[in-house]
């Protein structure tokens, strides 16, 4: 391999990819398009240290663990199409980057509140970047009459989690009836929704916010939620999950919707036919890949492990030989603190339609939940006591007999596992964007279909 | 009597000085369930695997073997249990409320090999263990710990007794009096502790147990788990790394060019000790696990009730784990720098793990610094009587002299 290679994208995932690519050899150009002006940095604690003051926003930049003096950093640069044939890259001010390998770890964005002038207000935040955290960490710090946080997942969750120990009042709004019920199904959900009120959040759940008020100096005062209620805030956290950032690639024939970038295990790219690619190849939080564990079924993932073993899984094909290309098939983890407790997960909850507290107590918040779907163990998720998921993730690897009986173990009640509770999948997800073209069988195509949302 | 088993005969104490090809042929059947019902599992990837497993129990109650009649400390207990008296002492060692602790007492554990090492001025032959090895420890356990360091031959007496009838399957007295004297020591040492808590709680210090006597948390350690916790503690702290220790010079004698290394080479001490817990560990096997339920494991299923003993040592030099695992190589590159069973793993993985790994990287670059010419005078030395916290009784080394700190 002479190269170049492009990767585009400079969070965790196009760091490591760019690290993997020198230690494994190849020396030749390289190129990282990074959208943000910074040198690529962590995220986690955006939603965590940094907004409780322990850490300084700027202070997250990610440890290069090799030397990547050489590499050619386009930071503060947007790439705005990929020429598939032409095996090019065009940036924002419009020059190109030849490729020989192409490496896309965009990631994600904020998704932002849909009220675009309710959005402009001073006093909304959302938190993605290392700007939006110390923006918020600020207003936080100035001690606001009362945060409202939309949306119940892990960074909303946490963002209330940081309000409470800054001693801030905060309302939690969240749709479904529980928080974290996206990710870990309602059952466990509830126990982190008594977690929440027991820390003094005002959790409100099954509503919504309808309007958000302001006052003359375009500042947010007040929101009028669905169940006719009016709060009295002035910070609003939104809270939404990302938007795949794949839009700069509508032209560009590849496997690209707001769905992720379809790719195969080996992290290469599929095009618009769905046919695999040679030289574009995806990573992280956009890589819509299938697992075989989970019955191949494909699968975006927006977890910090799952960006950095991709990455070095992506670069390290990029340059392989054929015979020696390793899948990407391991099994998923991530992790939450907020309000004092430890969260991990191992496995795919949101695949399993039954769950069990295996070990400990869900009262104590220290307990491990198994999550199984039609007899087999597809997950588990810890509170306060990750010690033992070596041991889950194990069994998920072996495809082990959902219910696992664990008796005699660490308080464990013997409770028969009872249906997990997820929440239906939004529509949003599941919408066409393509459309069948041709007469004969054998000579379809797949075009993508022209919606508003890709018009525009 | 039938053929000694692989178990027995690394019990047995004419095989202490190698073990090793003994752990080999252990490694032959990976899962070995033995003549009373025990399973001896000696694959490294079998051993990772039990401990992490939450079947596996470290409670000996719950398999129905009397107890030494007082409360466990944490190392013979399962969470919930177990949380709580490990989350509890952490609190006065280690992060996060005592984050800087063990790393403060480098300049005192400096200060104190040296102190050690000066008084050798003028001889010719020193002992390793009775010299340094030991009393280094046994200086750090009681300051972390807040024992007086002058009741140490009380306490001494006290911990070789109950380590004695951790080997004591064959032990030429026989079990029951081996325990008899063993329950009798633990005892002893029970009513010292608890007197000398009482005195810590009139007059604290900054010591771990002054911590636990003063404690106005809600979650505060109960009265009785105190001695208990003191003795695992005080016990675990003066057993293991003296052996890591003499263990570790003995290593680094039969191996000249890496003892020139950690002379010459700072910061290279840290990877011979991780080898080190690897290639000659202090602690040889976990012997008191057992299955609280069926445990399937490779080919075989361990039932329920069982007990099992993990052979760590023998899981350290597994070829299928570790590259050419019968060399000592500080340097290895096999994937598995790091990753040995050394300080056990899981729930249980070594409380003390922080503090030892400094003391032995301090005490053996302070010895390969100032002993000249150092030289074996019996290669092998003579073992302790224990298998399982294995080391040399003595370890008689020439020197030409001792070099200035």
């Amino acid at each position: 391999m002479t190269g170049p290679i492009a990767i585009v994208g400079a969070g965790l995932a196009g760091l490591r990819a760019a690290e993997t690519l020198r230690r494994e050899g190849y020396d030749g150009k390289l190129t990282v398009i990074g959208e943000e002006a910074h040198e690529p940095y962590d995220r986690p604690p955006l939603s965590k240290q940094i907004l409780t003051g322990w850490v300084a926003a700027d202070h997250t930049t990610l440890p290069r663990l090799e030397n990547l003096d050489d590499v050619d950093w386009e930071l503060g640069r947007r790439a705005v199409s990929l020429d598939l044939a032409g095996k090019k890259i065009v940036l924002d001010d419009g020059r190109a980057v030849p490729y020989d390998r192409c490496l896309i770890a965009t990631g994600v964005r904020a998704r932002p509140w849909f009220n675009e002038t309710e959005a402009e207000l001073d006093g909304m935040f959302v938190v993605h970047t290392s700007d939006d955290s110390r923006a918020l960490r600020q207003r936080l710090a100035a001690k606001p009459r009362r945060v409202l946080v939309i949306g119940g997942g892990f960074t909303g969750s946490e963002v209330a989690s940081v309000c409470r120990m800054l001693d801030v009042d905060v309302t939690l709004v969240e749709l479904a009836d529980a928080p974290l019920s996206g990710a870990l199904g309602g059952v466990i959900g509830a126990v982190a929704a008594d977690m929440q009120r027991d820390a003094g959040v005002d959790l409100r759940t099954g509503v919504r916010v309808d309007a958000i008020e302001s006052d003359e100096r375009g500042r947010v005062d007040g929101v009028r939620l669905s169940d006719g209620t009016d709060l009295d805030v002035d910070v609003v956290v939104v809270a939404l999950g990302g938007i795949r950032n794949t839009e700069w690639l509508t032209g560009s024939r590849l496997a690209a919707s707001a769905l992720g970038i379809g790719c195969d295990a080996g992290c290469r790219a599929f095009d618009g036919n769905a046919i695999v690619t040679d030289d574009v190849f995806v990573a992280g939080d956009v890589a819509r890949f299938p697992h075989p564990i989970y019955g191949y079924q494909m699968m975006t993932l927006e977890h910090w492990r799952n960006a950095l073993i991709q990455a070095e899984i992506a670069a390290h094909n990029m340059i392989a030989k054929e015979a020696d290309r390793r899948p990407h098939v391991s099994v998923p983890w991530f992790w939450s603190i907020q309000f004092e407790v430890n969260i991990k997960s191992v496995g795919v909850p949101s695949m399993a339609d039954q769950v069990v507290v295996t070990q400990g107590s869900t009262a104590d918040r220290r307990f491990v939940a198994a999550y199984g779907l039609n007899g087999t163990i597809v997950a588990a998720v810890s509170f306060n006591d990750g010690r033992y998921l070596e041991f889950y993730e194990r069994l998920i690897q072996e495809a082990a007999p959902f219910p696992i009986r664990l008796d005699n173990v660490d308080q464990a009640t013997g409770d028969d596992p009872v249906p997990a509770a997820f929440p239906p999948q939004s529509e949003l997800t599941n919408r066409p964007t393509v459309v069948l073209t041709g007469h004969s069988p054998t000579e379809m195509r797949v075009e993508r279909k022209e919606t508003e949302e890709t018009a525009a | 009597m039938s053929e000694p088993t692989l178990l027995d005969q690394v019990f047995a104490q004419e095989n202490r000085q190698d073990p090793y090809p003994l752990f080999a042929e252990m490694r032959k059947t990976p899962v070995a369930r033995q003549p009373d019902g025990t399973y001896v599992v000696s694959a490294y990837e079998h051993i990772v695997t039990l401990l992490h497993d939450p079947r596996v129990s470290s409670d000996p109650a719950k398999r129905g073997l009397p107890g030494p009649g007082q409360e466990p400390a944490f190392i013979n207990t399962d969470p919930p249990k177990h949380d709580r008296l490990r989350r509890k002492t952490t609190s006065f060692f280690g992060p996060p409320h005592k984050p800087d602790l063990v790393a403060s007492l480098e300049p005192w554990m400096h200060e104190t090999v040296n102190g050690l090492i000066d008084g050798l001025a003028g001889k010719t032959r020193i002992d390793i263990v009775d010299d340094v090895a030991y009393p280094f420890p046994v200086s750090a356990i009681c300051r972390v710990l807040g024992v007086p360091r002058e009741d140490e031959p009380k306490f001494h007496d006290w911990s070789g007794t109950l380590i004695v009838a951790l080997g004591a399957r064959f032990h030429p007295e026989g079990q029951e009096e081996v325990f008899q004297k063993a329950i009798k020591a633990s005892q002893e040492l029970m009513a010292y502790l608890t007197d000398l808590a009482e005195a810590h709680r009139e007059s604290p210090a900054d010591d771990l147990l002054s911590g636990l006597v003063t404690d106005e948390d809600p979650d505060r350690m109960a009265d009785e788990d105190i001695p208990a916790t003191s003795r695992l503690l005080l016990i675990a702290g003066h057993e293991t790394t003296v052996n890591l220790i003499a263990n570790g010079m003995l290593t680094l004698l039969r191996y000249p060019e890496q003892l020139e290394r950690v002379r010459s080479e700072p910061g290279y001490v840290i990877r011979v000790v991780e080898e080190l817990l690897r290639f000659e560990p202090p602690v040889q096997m976990i012997p008191s696990r057992s299955a609280l339920e069926d445990i399937p494991l490779g080919e075989t299923t361990i039932p329920a009730g069982s007990g099992i003993i993990l052979a760590t040592a023998a899981g350290n030099r597994d070829a299928a784990r570790f590259t050419d695992p019968d060399q000592f190589d500080p340097e290895r590159q096999d994937g598995a720098e790091g990753q040995h069973l050394g300080l056990g793993g899981g729930v249980h993985y070594c409380f003390g793990a922080p503090l030892a790994r400094l003391e032995v990287q301090i005490a053996l670059q302070t010895l390969a610094r100032r002993l000249e010419n150092p030289r074996l005078v019996q290669d092998p030395p003579e073992y302790r009587p224990s298998p399982v916290l294995r080391g040399p009784i003595h370890l008689p080394v020439e020197i030409d002299a001792v070099r200035p700190a």
